[in-house]
């Protein structure tokens, strides 16, 4: 077997060594009844390189991928291009093959790039700190919550209708196990963020508000009036992103008042991969440093005077701290915080605002075309690079018709909000870099054809 | 002979430069030994390293008061900068690709390249969470693949795919219990955690709103049964056992502890983060396990990548696979997969107990781990159990005679090797062997974990170590043990080789510096 | 003016029914450098035995018990910035907080210097 370096001559003489006849020995300790003497029966045997690979490749070919169709799809996850230089950098062993840096001394490597992420993120958050990442978008908008409870002593949240509705169900999944109080509004099709029922939700005994920038069906809320109010309160705001690259061309959410901000990595360096592995943003306001849930890399010098860096403040983290720690978190998303990191900084700040631009450009373009067709309406006029359509009819099959005809068309409010009937028309559709004019007008023609009822 | 020697070099020349002092480099480096800045010390203000097809026309006047005032503060490279700033900050790293990761509990094996290969492939890395299914069924049967393998090799249930890294799935696997308990209309809120326990168990349960007992160890570094059968009643949830445990034994009473537990009305979650140890050769299925959660990134080699992703699925047993979170794939009885979401749970997972995270889980490390399984299949990964255990004992009884094995009397240990610096001089202890390891050019093993040993070196070698390598560390260690013995002091400034020396821990924390300021060296 | 000990090493100096309580020198000299100590609010009523404070080493976190119950009347705000002081002067410019005694009987129950040194000795 190809991953197995032991011979049948080593496994003999390591038995003598050891002092024991059989490696069946070595498993004593295992009930007589649990023991399995032979491979589990009904699953296949080892196979070759090229076998493994035949299986998947024809598994991977039943897949329509993105870059094989006209694609249009975000909420949540956004297909960017990705410098290849950044995947072979990840792919180097020493990245790809190491553990947490708990030796400080041989793993400058990953901690330096730590560093420079944490600084990358809260130069794009606009926030003092941030942290060496987390789970994904949705478990770093939980630990925001619960950390806002800790730093106000507060126990309820106030989500934002405009919150990506599987962030918002992690929320109330985990709230009914904590007993958190959070309070949902409910998105509407309306031109603008649901700033002003927001404000009207805070109360005194609120400990956050949860606004998305720019929200789940493409709009921009005013932060700075949510900040405001929530502070008058003495909450705190936490605005979630799950579109990093928006902040190419936005405010960022800390400039406007947010004191913690999180986000979704995944538009940088990381593409999309069906889901996962993500990696979650997380950063804040320096005072609240201690009540950070995640990693830190911090800087410090070693025992000749240089300069280095180590994990810190880890009295907060669950290995310390067991039942007391600030959340049972135990990793970050390294690797993909590497990609993250890298593509930033082939980017820079200038690149990151031109492909913001363009991106920006791009969905103007599909929105100017689409909204040519008879029954088509964008919801609102402020979106970065993406936008909720107003179709004649349930965008479901719409979405399901596309796909048929070869166009990855969007994702239906119906799907990510199956119990707002209310919702159901709306289609949202996504621009980025990648988008050509030609995917544009096949959309177009599709989308029409879908709507007349022809037939594909 | 090949001709005139031109440059005068005698292999005589070599010892010790005759005398002369060498004088410290201009540039600070040493040849292969290279120091790299911060990207933001770099100069490239302004630069970037990417390309793009158009420049943007006019920004949207409705965007105009939402705009930024100024690019975010950050710099810029040059794809060959980038290369370049990357590459040889990596060199500054050990990784399993440079040699043996002993890490105790972390099982850092070999990760094959083909799971590079296969993640990577367009139909599996360039497929958005929310396409139409019809437009996935490949990626819904790639999940529904390795969840079967986990099922059937784990002889269990029904498998909760989602939870993000092991901590996650512990998580799960809690919020699973909670809710077969609500559905019971029972609510009990204490969970009993052996001392022996990885610190995330207490903070997971407290996480999910359970009061933590702790339940002592016997001499012999097992779960005392007595004490735990003493503890339970009405009021107890479960109990989180991590078997085989963090000594690197197997629980013999596991199916007693099961049964107790049961007949007491809670549920047995079993951390499985040593699963490595016993995959194909024990099914915690037939030991009484309700929930354990399988870390990809140890067993099932995915990468660590410094630091996660990870990927903690968690198998189920019959009792708790109702609760399992959204979304869900599942077999239909017209034989394709399919995805259980909250447009659809009412579709037979109607008790689900809600979400984790916002799509499907780690994807990109179930195509590793599935290209992984099924390169060793069925008997390989049975060998892969019986090889890490053999590769452990080995170095059990390797080092036993230099080092303190405190349960090296009560058998053999399964998949890692624990000793204990309590037989060192007064003074030499587990971290001066472990920044020792570091100058032999190897990782160390896990130091001070277990915390019921005192200055414990918890070593894991994986069945991936060949047996020269072994011996190669073996050699190593004992030299390490014997110059402890001997107290040198060099032991206590060691590493003296590494990229850096020992770290000043405490100024880290006290003053945190978390991000690169531009005026804080000025 | 009067020193008490626990067991769990805190000292308190009483002065009429004010307590002003920290750690003992043995107890820093066990946990290394202190980095970090988070106080109780001014204003919080504390049960003799809450836990009230922790004191962070780089690899530890210590939580301190309050010996008496009260108000916590001061906290010594010099440890934000200074957290060292509790390694560097345990016993005086190291103290924590301040409390209010609600019930100066449970004095009876702490350990004077003698039988603390003693107590120390035997571990």
């Amino acid at each position: 077997m190809r991953y197995l370096p032991l011979t049948p001559a080593d496994r003999s003489s390591m038995l003598e060594t050891i002092g024991a006849s059989s490696v069946d020995e070595l498993f004593c300790d295992v009930p007589e009844a649990a023991r399995l003497t032979g491979p589990i029966e009904g699953l296949p045997m080892h196979a070759s390189e090229m076998a493994v690979e035949r299986h998947l490749s024809a598994l991977a070919a039943k897949n329509l991928n993105a870059g094989s169709a006209p694609f249009f799809l975000g909420a949540g996850a956004y297909r960017h291009h990705v410098p290849a230089s950044v995947d072979h950098l990840i792919q180097r062993g020493e990245f790809l093959t190491a553990y947490t840096p708990y030796q400080p001394e041989i793993a400058q490597g990953t901690l330096q790039v730590l560093f420079e992420f944490q600084t990358q993120v809260a130069a794009l958050f606009g926030t003092d700190i941030a942290n060496a990442s987390m789970y994904d978008g949705s478990t770093a908008c939980w630990e925001a919550i619960l950390m806002a409870a800790r730093v106000t002593r507060k126990g309820k949240s106030v989500l934002s209708g405009g919150l990506h509705p599987h962030y918002g169900e992690v929320v109330r999944t985990m709230a009914k196990f904590t007993r958190d109080d959070i309070v949902s509004l409910a998105p509407e099709l309306t031109a603008e963020a649901d700033d002003a029922a927001v404000i009207a939700a805070i109360d005194d005994g609120t400990a956050s508000v949860v606004v998305q920038y720019p929200d789940i069906l493409g709009r921009i809320p005013d932060l700075a009036a949510i900040a405001e109010a929530a502070h008058a309160k003495g909450a705190l705001l936490i605005a979630v992103v799950t579109e990093p690259v928006a902040l190419g061309l936005l405010e960022a959410p800390g400039h406007l008042g947010a004191d913690i901000v999180v986000g979704e990595g995944q538009s940088l360096g990381v593409g999309l991969q069906f889901g996962g592995p993500y990696l979650g943003l997380f950063g804040c306001r320096e005072k609240f440093v201690r009540q950070m849930p995640g990693r830190l890399c911090g800087e410090t010098v070693d025992a000749e005077g240089k300069r280095g860096f180590v994990l810190t403040l880890s009295t907060r983290e669950q290995h310390i701290r067991r039942e007391k720690a600030t959340s049972n978190i135990c990793t970050n998303s390294g690797l993909c915080a590497l990609a993250f990191s890298i593509h930033m900084s082939l980017l820079g700040g200038e690149g990151l605002s031109q492909l913001a631009a363009i991106n920006h450009d791009r969905a103007q373009a599909l929105v100017a075309r689409l909204t040519q067709i008879p029954g088509v309406s964008a919801l609102s006029e402020a979106y970065f690079n993406e936008v909720t359509l107003v179709l004649s009819r349930d965008a479901r099959e719409v979405v399901r018709d596309l796909a048929d005809r070869g166009v990855l068309g969007g994702v239906s409010l119906g799907r990510l909000f199956p119990e707002l009937d209310g919702l159901h028309k709306g289609l949202l559709v996504t621009a980025t870099e990648t988008v050509t004019d030609a995917d544009i007008e096949t959309f177009a023609t599709e989308l029409a054809a879908v709507l007349e009822g022809v037939a594909a | 002979m090949s001709g005139v020697n031109t440059a005068g070099w005698r292999p005589s020349m070599n010892s010790a430069e005759g005398g002369v002092s060498v004088p410290e480099t201009q540039s600070g480096d040493h040849a292969l030994m290279l120091e790299e800045p911060l990207i933001f010390e770099l100069g490239c203000e302004g630069q970037t390293g990417v390309d793009f097809d158009a420049p943007a026309k006019a920004v949207s006047p409705a965007l105009a008061k939402f705009r930024r005032k100024a690019a975010p503060a950050v710099p810029g490279l040059s794809e060959p900068e980038a290369v370049r700033h990357y590459t040889r900050l990596s060199r500054q790293n050990y990784g399993i690709d440079l040699g043996p990761f002993p890490l105790g509990s972390c099982t850092m094996k070999h990760n094959p390249r083909l799971n590079e290969k296969m993640a990577r492939l367009p139909g599996f890395a360039d497929v958005h969470p929310l396409q139409p299914q019809k437009t996935v069924e490949g990626a819904l049967e790639v999940i529904e693949q390795l969840a079967d393998w986990l099922i059937t090799l784990t002889g269990m249930a029904s498998v909760a795919m989602s939870p993000k890294a092991g901590a996650h799935g512990e998580l799960c696997g809690l919020l699973c219990i909670r809710a077969a308990l609500d559905a019971r209309g029972e609510t009990r809120d204490v969970v009993l955690v052996p001392e022996s326990a990885h610190g995330t168990n207490p903070a997971t349960a407290a996480f999910a709103g359970f009061k933590v007992e702790t339940i002592p160890a016997t001499p012999e570094g097992r779960v005392d049964l007595a004490a735990l059968k003493a503890k339970l009643g009405p009021d107890v949830a479960g109990v989180m056992i991590t078997n085989p445990n963090t000594c690197g034994l197997f629980e013999p009473e596991m199916k007693a502890i099961a049964d107790a537990v049961h007949a007491a009305g809670g549920y047995v979650y079993c951390d499985g983060a040593n699963f490595n140890a016993i995959v194909g050769r024990v099914r915690p299925g037939d030991l009484g396990v309700d929930a354990m959660h399988i870390n990809l990134h140890k067993t099932f080699s995915t990468p660590h990548g410094g630091g996660g992703p990870g990927a903690g699925p968690v198998v189920l047993s019959e009792a708790l696979a109702p609760y399992a979170p959204l979304p869900f794939v599942a077999r239909g009885e017209d034989g394709h997969v399919h995805l259980v979401e909250e447009e659809n749970r009412g579709e037979g997972h109607a008790r689900a107990f809600g979400r984790m995270v916002a799509f499907h889980g780690q994807m990109g490390m179930f195509t590793r781990a599935l290209a992984y399984i099924l390169s060793h299949g069925a008997d390989g990964l049975k060998q892969v159990a019986e090889d890490a255990v053999l590769n452990a004992n080995y170095v059990l009884r390797s080092l036993e005679d230099v080092l303190q094995a405190p349960f090296g009397k009560s058998g053999p240990c399964m998949h890692e090797a624990l000793f204990s610096d309590a037989g060192l001089p007064e003074g030499f202890t587990t971290l001066d062997i472990a920044k020792g390891l570091i100058d032999e050019g190897f990782h160390p093993m896990t130091v001070y974990f277990p915390l019921v040993v005192k200055g414990a070196m918890l070593i894991e070698p994986t069945e991936t170590e060949s047996k020269p390598g072994l011996d190669r560390f073996i050699a190593s260690m004992r030299n390490l043990a014997q110059r402890a013995r001997e107290e040198d002091a060099s032991l206590h400034s060691a590493p003296h080789f590494a990229p850096r020396r020992r770290l000043d821990e405490t100024r880290a924390a006290r003053k945190p510096v978390l991000v690169w300021k531009a005026d804080a060296r000025a | 003016m009067t020193v008490y000990y626990s067991e769990d090493h805190e000292w308190i100096e009483v002065e009429g029914d004010l307590g002003t309580v920290g750690i003992t020198d043995y107890a820093q000299g066990q946990l290394g450098d202190i980095t970090f100590v988070d106080l109780p609010q001014e204003g919080a009523k504390v049960a003799k035995g809450d836990s009230v404070a922790v004191v962070d080493s780089v690899k530890a976190a210590s939580d301190v018990y309050t010996p008496v119950s009260g108000e916590v009347a001061e906290i010594n705000e010099a440890l934000a910035d200074e957290p060292e002081l509790v390694n560097s002067d345990a016993e005086v410019g190291g103290w924590l907080f301040r409390v209010t005694l609600s019930d100066p009987s449970e004095l009876e129950e702490l350990m004077d210097e003698a039988a603390y040194k003693k107590f120390v000795a035997g571990l």
